[in-house]
């Protein structure tokens, strides 16, 4: 579980984030949603630790990241996967050395087991074939999934995702969506996702954070979200013409 | 301005120390080092070889020319070869070039790494970012630089007596003694001091400006520069220091 408690970050002076709280839970896949702009990214910076807060606590299971020291923020660190916005892979390393990466800095696992690893997380994201190839070979979809296979591979006990779905066409989405959320179910993490992709929020928000002004606005799940009356989540669910006349539609019905 | 320059020579100081921190595992920094060693060391061979070989050349046939009064002794040619290369050509000219190609390849490839999100990537793993990729790059430049330069040295003077005996301005015999003549050896451990100066020059400072790149690719290529400017810089003002601490 993760705690968010009055998380407060601003840039010379300009409010991004404001008096933000909130708990995630573990085994379920929570969405962050909001406008482009909104301060979604940097909360989850805030959170990992990439951004240093202003004000606030950020608690995983009960430890205060913020106040350990950096060993016990290190080793934190390790229980971590993150998926980047472009996969961040490496890119001088083939997809299995991506892989194996945290394997061999921060286990004991032979050179063996390790390939063992790398292969089962590949098979986990459908790219059982991918592991000799350079990023630079593979396509947007294919690296976010390998990105996926890194996070997973030292089994973390948190998962991170930032915005896994921009620039992939709806199909892939979907996949890369039910990926996350298998995932989750399966190895019983703490996921936290970013997004402004309604279809993410269908598909796999159990719980869902919209943040509207740099604060937390609404806080429900994909079931209670279409009914909403909050009048600024409605604009950004409803954003256009199409959508609003169905909406208009489904109300009269 | 002083403000700025003492902001990033604080910073500079401060990425130093966490650099030097213990890494996570030896194995795996190991690995990292011989890849740089190759990748910023054995590549940067055949460059070496091919300015060294006409370098030392250039300077056999202009000393040649130069030495026109008959009571200065052909073998003269052979002795100024060796000193301009040793003291001065191999060990500040060549850790010049390297600056521009190793430099601007450390400054580029980790702004390319900050600006992709990968430095966050390591961070996130847990993995000493500052330590893992620039620790390598330090230690196999300042190990394989000295021997870059040795070699630079050798070619120097062998392109020296090559082209200067095919051009006809000294004989063999004469540059062959012109070369042994009254030969100091603290000049080639003062040569290798100074490379391997320049080496952790080289590295550190570029490594700093591929680090702190912020922005996208247009920063990755100013930053890039930046390294070059600097290290240049650098190089010359040390040299100046260090040939007052080691020669006068």
């Amino acid at each position: 579980m993760i705690e968010l408690k009055h998380i407060n970050k601003s840039f010379n002076g300009r409010h991004v984030t404001q008096d933000f709280s909130c708990v995630f839970d573990r085994g379920k896949t929570n969405l962050i949603i909001g406008e482009s702009g909104s301060g979604k990214t940097v909360l989850l910076k805030c959170i990992v630790g990439l951004t240093q807060v202003d004000s606030g606590e950020v608690l995983y299971d009960g430890q205060d990241f913020l106040r350990l020291n950096p060993r016990d923020k290190q080793n934190l660190r390790k229980q971590i996967g993150m998926l980047f916005q472009g996969g961040a892979l490496f890119d001088s390393k083939t997809v299995e050395e991506n892989i194996t990466f945290p394997l061999a800095m921060f286990t004991d696992m032979s050179h063996e087991e390790q390939k063992d690893r790398a292969q089962f997380c590949l098979e986990r994201v459908n790219l059982a074939q991918a592991g000799d190839l350079y990023p630079s070979e593979l396509s947007g979809g294919m690296k976010k999934r390998v990105a996926i296979a890194r996070a997973i591979a030292p089994n973390p006990r948190y998962l991170f995702c930032d915005e896994p779905n921009s620039g992939l066409d709806p199909k892939t989405s979907i996949l890369i969506d039910k990926l996350i959320k298998d995932i989750t179910e399966e190895f019983q993490m703490t996921t936290i996702v970013i997004t402004h992709d309604m279809n993410s929020v269908m598909e796999i928000g159990e719980k869902v954070v919209f943040i509207c002004k740099n604060q937390k606005w609404w806080e429900g799940s994909n079931q209670t979200i279409l009914d909403t009356d909050n009048k600024e989540l409605e604009d950004f669910i409803y954003v256009s013409k199409f959508l609003k006349e169905l909406k208009n539609k489904k109300m009269k019905a | 301005m002083f403000n700025r320059t003492f902001f990033h020579i604080g910073r500079y100081f401060t990425m130093l120390g966490r650099v030097f921190s213990k890494p996570e595992k030896w194995g795996v920094y190991r690995k990292e080092f011989f890849h740089e060693i190759d990748s910023l060391g054995i590549t940067s061979l055949p460059i070496i070889a091919i300015i060294s070989l006409f370098m030392g050349a250039v300077i056999t046939i202009q000393a040649a020319f130069g030495f026109t009064s008959p009571w200065v002794p052909l073998y003269a040619v052979g002795f100024t070869t060796r000193d301009s290369v040793i003291l001065e050509f191999s060990p500040t000219i060549i850790s010049l070039i390297l600056a521009g190609k190793v430099g601007s390849n450390i400054a580029s490839e980790i702004g390319t790494m900050r600006i992709s999100e990968q430095i966050d990537a390591l961070e996130i793993m847990g993995v000493n970012s500052r330590a893992f990729l620039i620790l390598p790059k330090i230690a196999a430049c300042v190990l394989i630089n000295p021997f870059l330069i040795l070699i630079s040295m050798f070619l120097g003077i062998a392109g020296g007596w090559l082209l200067g005996t095919l051009a006809g301005v000294v004989t063999t015999y004469q540059f062959v003694y012109g070369i042994q003549y009254e030969f100091n050896s603290f000049n080639i451990t003062y040569a290798l001091i100074k490379t391997v100066v320049f080496a952790f020059i080289i590295a550190s400072v570029s490594a700093y400006h591929g680090y702190y790149t912020e922005g996208g690719a247009l920063e990755v290529g100013r930053s890039s520069t930046k390294a070059v400017v600097y290290c240049s810089i650098l190089i010359l003002v040390f040299n100046f220091l260090l040939t007052q601490l080691l020669l006068s």
